[in-house]
């Protein structure tokens, strides 16, 4: 969906100061270009329930953060979310990956539920479904910006 | 006294009042230092103080007061960011301690209020609350260089400052005796409005 260097290009353009992040087998090929990029920092956590509160830390500070996990994460992190987003109602921004969602005929139970469980958590969310689509992240990110409201950008896998 | 209750079997019986551990804390903090409570410390810290770089984390999910700490410390490199959690909190997250050490912070300090119990919801035992569980020795494994246990109060507020200063992350390990409160309550400033003041301390714009 984007190489590298677009998903950099794409980060640098939006002025994200940290992104905080667990690779999957589709966005760990970014690594050493999102490691290298020196317009901001990777920060790798152990589990995507602390991406949450580390993104909510660096907000209140004044940085600038973006979360990079897979939906498998987001499932795992709801609560944590859930504290950051709409107890301290802080902006955080998501993109999430949605594992084998371009394999129509896959079984895994994660595609199964990664879209109603972002529309039950009820934030603004775009989905990119085809390379053609790569610039909704700029103008979801923006959009959310703006409004000062937190965001996902879902990237089909 | 039933036989299989382990109150009076938990190495912290004896341990130091999580009044005075905090208070040590209150005294020793100075314009520089951003103080993140959560859970229990997050109901008793505003009883001693009301500081703009007070952020006392509540609501909160359990677990995410050190990577909260953690990404302030990474914002804001210019100020010293002491995270007070509960062990139960901890060990919900204890991942949370190599991704600090990983992040190469030096402003991070943990101070660990070891009760063995999960105080807010009444008292119930943790799982580490029967001893072996070596919380300095995990912090240590995890890269902390500097790390400090104290199960006496004297000890502690002697050697608080000196264990929360020099290079961090900083890790010191607080054997705390159970004290049951009414911890139900929230208490100081509402959290957006700590934010808020947080904010304008270090210079964040509003938004």
């Amino acid at each position: 969906m984007f190489t590298a260097t677009q998903i950099v290009d794409a980060l640098v353009k939006l002025q994200v100061t940290h992104v905080i992040w667990i690779p999957d087998t589709t966005t760990g090929s970014w690594e050493p270009a999102l490691e290298s990029c020196a317009h901001f920092q990777l920060i790798r956590v152990c589990r995507e329930g602390e991406a949450w509160a580390l993104a909510g830390g660096l907000l209140i500070g004044g940085s600038l953060p973006i979360i990079l996990i897979q939906n498998t994460g987001f499932f795992e992190s709801g609560d944590s979310m859930r504290n950051i987003v709409f107890d301290l109602r802080l902006p955080v921004f998501a993109i999430i990956g949605a594992r084998n969602w371009l394999s129509a005929s896959s079984s895994d139970t994660a595609r199964r539920f990664t879209l109603p469980v972002v529309q039950a958590w009820d934030i603004d969310f775009e989905f990119v479904t085809s390379p053609e689509e790569q610039e909704k992240l700029v103008s979801h990110f923006c959009k959310c910006r703006s409004a000062n409201q937190a965001g996902i950008l879902l990237l089909a896998e | 006294m039933n036989q299989a209750d382990p109150g009076n079997t938990t190495p912290h019986v004896n341990g130091i009042d999580v009044h005075a551990a905090l208070q040590t804390l209150v005294e020793l903090r100075g314009d520089h230092h951003i103080v993140v409570t959560n859970q229990v410390s997050s109901r008793l810290w505003p009883t001693l103080s009301d500081h703009p770089l007070d952020l006392n984390y509540n609501p909160s999910a359990m677990g995410g007061a050190i990577p909260l700490g953690l990404g302030l410390a990474i914002a804001q490199p210019n100020y010293e960011i002491i995270v007070i959690s509960g062990d139960g909190s901890l060990l919900m997250n204890l991942g949370c301690l190599v991704t600090v050490v990983d992040s190469g912070v030096k402003n991070l300090s943990i101070v660990l209020l070891d009760n063995g119990q999960y105080e807010v919801t009444g008292g119930q035992k943790t799982p580490g609350h029967n001893g072996p569980t070596d919380y300095a020795g995990l912090a240590r494994a995890s890269g902390f260089s500097h790390v400090h246990q104290f199960v006496d109060t004297s000890d502690w507020q002697r050697a608080a400052a000196v264990s929360l200063s020099g290079p961090g992350p900083r890790f010191v390990w607080l054997n705390i005796r159970p004290q049951p409160g009414d911890y139900g309550k929230s208490v100081g400033r509402p959290i957006q409005q700590q934010m808020a003041d947080l904010g304008q301390r270090v210079g964040v714009p509003a938004d």
